[in-house]
């Protein structure tokens, strides 16, 4: 399918000193030390980061952690204190009309005008957006059929829409004129698991093409969807990096579970013998006389084969399971948000004293 | 200008699919046209000295009343509510393009309306055999007095956008317009009445009522006197308005 472009693409060789760097161009948005205070209280503060070409960037946070008023200033829509942000070289602050024609954005909750019809709506947005007229058919017809509006949707009333349809209405939206960035805030709230997994797709065929940030709650949506994640939290940027990495850096250990007629001393001694550092952190019992265990053990340890022979062995036990507990997004998120809370409780309490 | 452009037909396409805009002609119109079958009825048989042009216009603060509120009150306030002003910020266009084009939507609508009655004048004189002849309907007196109702409803039109952009309360921003233009056109001929005495406030404020007061600039305008005060008066007084409007609609999205 083609692909309409209203500006050049960014190559060729870079011979102005004034120019940013090839590494700078590779990355779609740059983030410096951003800054913003509603009052007294700061809503981010020096928050940096750089989101690559084609990447699928999750940003997660709690609620009040800054992520609407990141996702605002590099939008365009509020400035920074202090700070700037490029978004394909553009800065937003100094080339404000510059830079929004590199993005796409679907706000929260997804507003729409509910008195017109989806064509319509996706026409007045290609042409706002700057698609000469004559191509204005042609794009609105490419993004309805890759969101899927193309066979029933595209001249219902939008008030009349489903609220997958609405979502991808959105999305259709944010990927007009095919942006270089498609800033995304919950595009999954509300949907049916048919809708999610249908949005999903539409995110992922996006890979490569654009760069697209996507700030959700959902964090195993974010765990499927996204190469890298991005948590904020008190306005602070606490992590980033792939699920792995970020596994690597918050949960320094590994869990596995193992589910066999094993008391719990005998257990433990055995277990000493695959591995000194291998501990139980806690077991339950499951009836028939099967306990359920789940064992802590250093990071990258591998376990599991050494678990099932070991206990293979004596068939009394009854092994019935045993498996490496993967740490979810979840589990990650909420050990890097946790820790930045006891750093923010432990500078009160030094402020106190 | 280029983006402008398609705001402003993209406003006019809206007010064209709008209800409320249908509402507010269809009673704009009823009303006129009652107005001007009594204006007209009495002509010959009564003694008068107004022509049924001044009497028909001397009501047309009436159905403004209404008829602005239902044009513009959803212009901002309803795309507040929704959100979909943020989003439509995040494309290349400014806040005052945005005021603007539902400011020039709004006042075509309003225009449109109001040069509908001009009908009524058209169907007399193909219907009352002397009316033709002119001494019914003077030209300049339309001209003058149409020419006023426009200037006035800039005004009124941008005190409508400005109210809207008030608040995210569609019935809110419409109350507010109605209130706002109330004041504005009856405030003065109140102000008048009241019992002031007579000292250097009070001539300032007197000459402040005779600087706003809308009656006496329809009577003006109706005998062709045209100052150039009332239209310093009305232009300033919507670029004004639009200016706060367009200050008020990019704070919001902050």
């Amino acid at each position: 399918m083609a692909i309409w472009r209203h500006k050049p693409a960014r190559t060729g060789v870079i011979k102005n000193n004034n120019m940013p760097s090839e590494k700078e161009i590779s990355n779609s948005v740059i983030v410096r030390r951003l800054t913003k205070q509603y009052g007294s209280v700061k809503a981010i503060d020096n928050v940096s980061f750089r989101i690559g070409s084609g990447e699928i960037v999750g940003f997660l946070g709690p609620n009040g952690a800054g992520k609407s008023t990141t996702m605002k200033i590099i939008s365009g829509q509020m400035p920074a204190d202090s700070g700037c942000v490029e978004i394909c070289g553009e800065s937003v602050a100094a080339n404000p009309d510059a830079a929004k024609l590199h993005i796409g954005y679907m706000p929260e909750n997804n507003p729409l005008p509910e008195d017109l019809r989806v064509d319509e709506y996706l026409k007045f947005r290609a042409k706002i957006k700057g698609i000469p007229r004559r191509e204005v058919a042609n794009a609105v017809e490419e993004v309805m059929e890759t969101c899927q509006l193309h066979r029933k949707a595209y001249r219902k009333i939008i008030g009349n829409l489903s609220k997958g349809f609405r979502q991808r209405v959105g999305i259709a939206d944010a990927i007009l004129a095919n942006p270089d960035v498609i800033i995304m805030d919950e595009p999954t709230i509300g949907l049916d698991p048919h809708q999610i997994i249908a949005i999903r797709d539409l995110i992922n065929s996006l890979r490569g093409r654009m760069s697209v940030i996507i700030s959700s709650h959902i964090l195993p949506e974010v765990e499927v969807m996204c190469d890298r994640v991005i948590i904020i939290n008190q306005g602070e940027i606490v992590a980033s990096g792939t699920s792995d990495s970020l596994r690597k850096e918050f949960i320094p250990n590994d869990r596995y579970a193992a589910v066999l007629k094993m008391s719990p001393e005998t257990f433990s001694r055995q277990l000493g013998h695959i591995c000194a550092e291998a501990k139980v952190e806690k077991f339950k019992e499951e009836g028939d006389g099967y306990f359920e265990y789940t064992i802590l053990a250093p990071f990258d340890s591998n376990l599991s084969a050494s678990i099932i022979s070991e206990f293979s062995k004596d068939a009394s036990c009854c092994l019935r399971e045993a498996y490496f507990k993967k740490p979810s997004l979840e589990e990650i998120f909420m050990a890097a948000t946790r820790k930045s809370w006891e750093k923010v409780i432990g500078f009160q309490k030094k402020e106190e004293e | 200008m280029r983006k402008f452009m398609i705001l402003f037909r993209h406003q006019i396409w809206q007010m064209a699919i709008s209800p409320s805009t249908y509402f507010a002609a269809f009673l704009f119109l009823c009303f006129m046209a009652v107005a001007f079958l009594l204006a007209v009825r009495d002509v010959g048989l009564v003694p008068s000295k107004n022509s049924p042009v001044e009497t028909f216009l001397s009501v047309f603060w009436v159905p403004v009343l209404f008829m602005v509120p239902l044009l513009t009150m959803r212009s901002l306030s309803d795309e507040l509510r929704r959100g979909t002003l943020s989003s439509l910020l995040t494309t290349a266009v400014s806040a005052w393009q945005v005021v603007l084009s539902k400011f020039l939507a709004s006042y075509l609508f309003y225009a449109l309306i109001w040069l509908s009655t001009l009908l009524f004048v058209a169907i007399s004189c193909a219907y009352i055999p002397h009316a033709a002849a002119g001494s019914f309907f003077e030209v300049s007196q339309l001209v003058s007095g149409y020419g006023f109702v426009l200037l006035t409803g800039a005004m009124y039109v941008a005190v409508g956008i400005f109210s809207s952009s008030l608040t995210r309360t569609t019935l809110v921003a419409g109350m507010l317009s109605f209130g706002m233009l109330f004041f504005l056109i009856i405030g003065a001929g109140l102000a008048e009445s009241l019992p002031v005495s007579d000292g250097a406030m009070s001539r300032a404020l007197h000459h402040l009522v005779e600087y706003m007061h809308t009656f006496r600039q329809l009577d003006d305008f109706n005998n062709a006197v045209v100052d150039s005060r009332a239209f310093f008066f009305y232009v300033s007084s919507t670029l004004m308005l639009l200016a706060m409007t367009s200050l008020i609609t990019e704070s919001k999205n902050r």
